[in-house]
């Protein structure tokens, strides 16, 4: 911490040396300069007038959108239980495949470090980069439009997020229960299943539900690209511009979003 | 001295959930909720069959990617996501300190305290995607609309998780800053701040992460960036440039990812 006497006997500190403060200060520029090019260039097309026009449409949209429309509501509980089966069964898909995945790549469990733990990484990695949205458009166009790409889009993404989560819990046991359960004479397969799979069931049931609850909010929207549920709905509202269909549409989703998080705090309550 | 044996016993692990009532009546409603859930999941075999050819189309793309076919629309797409993530972070940071700061129970009076918390319970509630068909409504096509999207986005997520540090913070030191007689926005910068600072850096490194990957969804409905490439690919079944668009992003993720790692870790 430099000190800087003055000739009057004073003395005052500064957190960093002149040099330190100018190399923070040059960084800071160098960051707001990159931030102000990027603006320039992501704003070169953007037509001005729309933007400073959105108050008044926002004003329209909101006016047309009340009241919602209540009748609308009986027919959006098949769409709703399309959802709801395409979280779930996703969600259980998922964990069967990453389990699996999670073993591999996890460093003392994986059967090869140089082989195979690589291949595993690249599988999560790959799942995780590509929201659930992306492989619903890419599945539609494969498979067709309906809920088992709903359920097979949720399935790909959440391998890579509980395969992460579950890794890192694998690699975080305490390896003296695997070792004095090794030491009993067991097997490979009775060491997994008594040394390993018991500390981390609270980590593996906890993310699961977690998976669980975010999948419900993504399958909300997986209709939109024609993957089933309520995103059908929604699609077809805001395409005919059935703005107070729309309102209750977003109602419905909000409120099934609200009670997966409120099941999944209390799930996960319970376990930890 | 004659060897006496107990009784063999065989142990078993104890169950997951200890009631015995509640865990058969859980495993019975699960199994009847998966008859009627996979009951209801109609699958028509003859466009699967159709679908099988496809699915082979695309898997051959993955290891054949085209990438000079679409290269202008991939490099515009490609630029629009990387502005739009940058701008849309950096905006984000800079108005999810102050609701961060707002929503953290041990450093505002209660009344900021939950205005700043109802800010992220909206922000957090509403998915990307639904906003951005709202704000392409509102401010038209383009990246735009992708950036205040995003922008959005940011501010729920880095404001709940810094407001979780900051009320996780050593009181000690602001107790100290405070007893020296500084004013509130001083203790804040040096009493609060410095504390959640690696955290804060770690968590927009994060979201920067998140930012870029979600770019390539709301592109979808129409809010600019490598999304709208990629929709187009694929309405044309042009699986290898899809397969190319895909791979690109999967390769920024995980250069992304690693370079994060690297910076967090120096900091640490």
């Amino acid at each position: 911490m430099p000190v800087t006497l003055h000739p009057e006997g004073g003395r005052s500190w500064q957190r960093r040396t002149p040099r330190g403060q100018i190399a923070v200060w040059f960084g800071w520029l160098i960051a707001v300069a990159f931030t102000v090019f990027c603006w320039r260039v992501m704003t070169e097309g953007t037509i001005w007038a729309f933007v400073w026009d959105a108050p008044t449409q926002a004003a329209d949209i909101g006016a047309r959108m009340v009241p919602p429309r209540w009748s609308y509501f009986p027919a959006l509980l098949k769409p709703l239980w399309d959802t709801l089966n395409i979280a779930t069964l996703g969600t259980l898909a998922a964990i069967v495949l990453s389990v699996p995945v999670a073993f591999l790549a996890a460093r003392n469990t994986t059967p090869s470090a140089a082989f195979v733990r690589p291949l595993a990484l690249f599988v999560i990695v790959a799942s995780r980069s590509i929201n659930s949205i992306i492989w619903a458009l890419l599945l539609v166009a494969i498979l067709g439009p309906g809920v088992l790409a709903g359920i097979i889009a949720i399935a790909l993404r959440s391998i890579g997020f509980i395969g992460k989560l579950l890794y890192e819990a694998i690699e975080e046991i305490d390896e003296g229960q695997v070792e004095a359960i090794r030491a009993t004479g067991a097997s490979g397969a009775q060491t997994l299943a008594y040394g390993i799979v018991p500390q981390i069931m609270p980590a593996f049931a906890g993310i699961s539900v977690f998976r669980w609850d975010i999948n419900i909010r993504e399958s909300t929207v997986l209709g939109l690209v024609g993957a089933g549920g309520i995103g059908l709905n929604l699609e077809s509202s805001l395409n005919t511009l059935a703005w107070p269909q729309v309102t209750l549409i977003l109602m419905v989703i909000l409120a099934t979003v609200v009670a997966s998080e409120w099941v999944s705090a209390r799930v996960r309550h319970a376990i930890i | 001295m004659t060897a006496t044996h107990a009784p063999a016993r065989r142990w078993r692990p104890p169950p997951l959930i200890a009631n015995p009532v509640l865990r058969i009546a859980l495993i019975a409603g699960a199994a009847i909720y998966l008859a009627l859930a996979l009951g209801t999941v109609e699958v028509n075999w003859a466009r699967l069959s159709d679908g099988w050819a496809r699915g082979l189309r695309f898997v051959s793309g993955f290891l054949e990617p085209n990438f000079s076919r679409r290269w202008d629309d991939i490099v515009q797409g490609m630029i629009e996501s990387l502005t739009m993530t940058v701008t849309s972070t950096v905006v984000g940071i800079a108005i999810s300190v102050p609701i961060g700061i707002g929503a953290a129970r041990n450093v505002v009076p209660r009344p900021v305290y939950y205005a700043c918390r109802a800010i992220i319970a909206v922000s957090r509630s509403l998915q990307e995607i639904i906003v951005a068909i709202l704000l392409v409504a509102m401010v038209g096509f383009g990246p735009f609309a992708g950036f205040l999207t995003l922008s959005f986005a940011t501010i729920g997520f880095l404001s709940k998780l810094l407001a979780e540090d900051i009320e996780d913070i050593d009181p000690a030191p602001v107790e100290a800053i405070r007893a020296t007689g500084a004013l509130w926005p001083s203790l804040i910068a040096f009493g609060v701040l410095p504390q959640v600072a690696p955290r804060l850096l770690g968590l927009s490194l994060y979201r920067l992460d998140i930012n870029f990957r979600e770019s390539a969804v709301v592109g979808i409905v129409g809010a600019g960036g490598i999304g709208a490439t990629l929709n187009t690919a694929i309405d044309r079944y042009e699986f290898d440039s899809a397969a190319a668009i895909l791979i690109l992003i999967i390769a920024i993720v995980m250069a992304s990812e690693y370079v994060s790692g690297l910076i967090r870790g120096r900091v640490k």
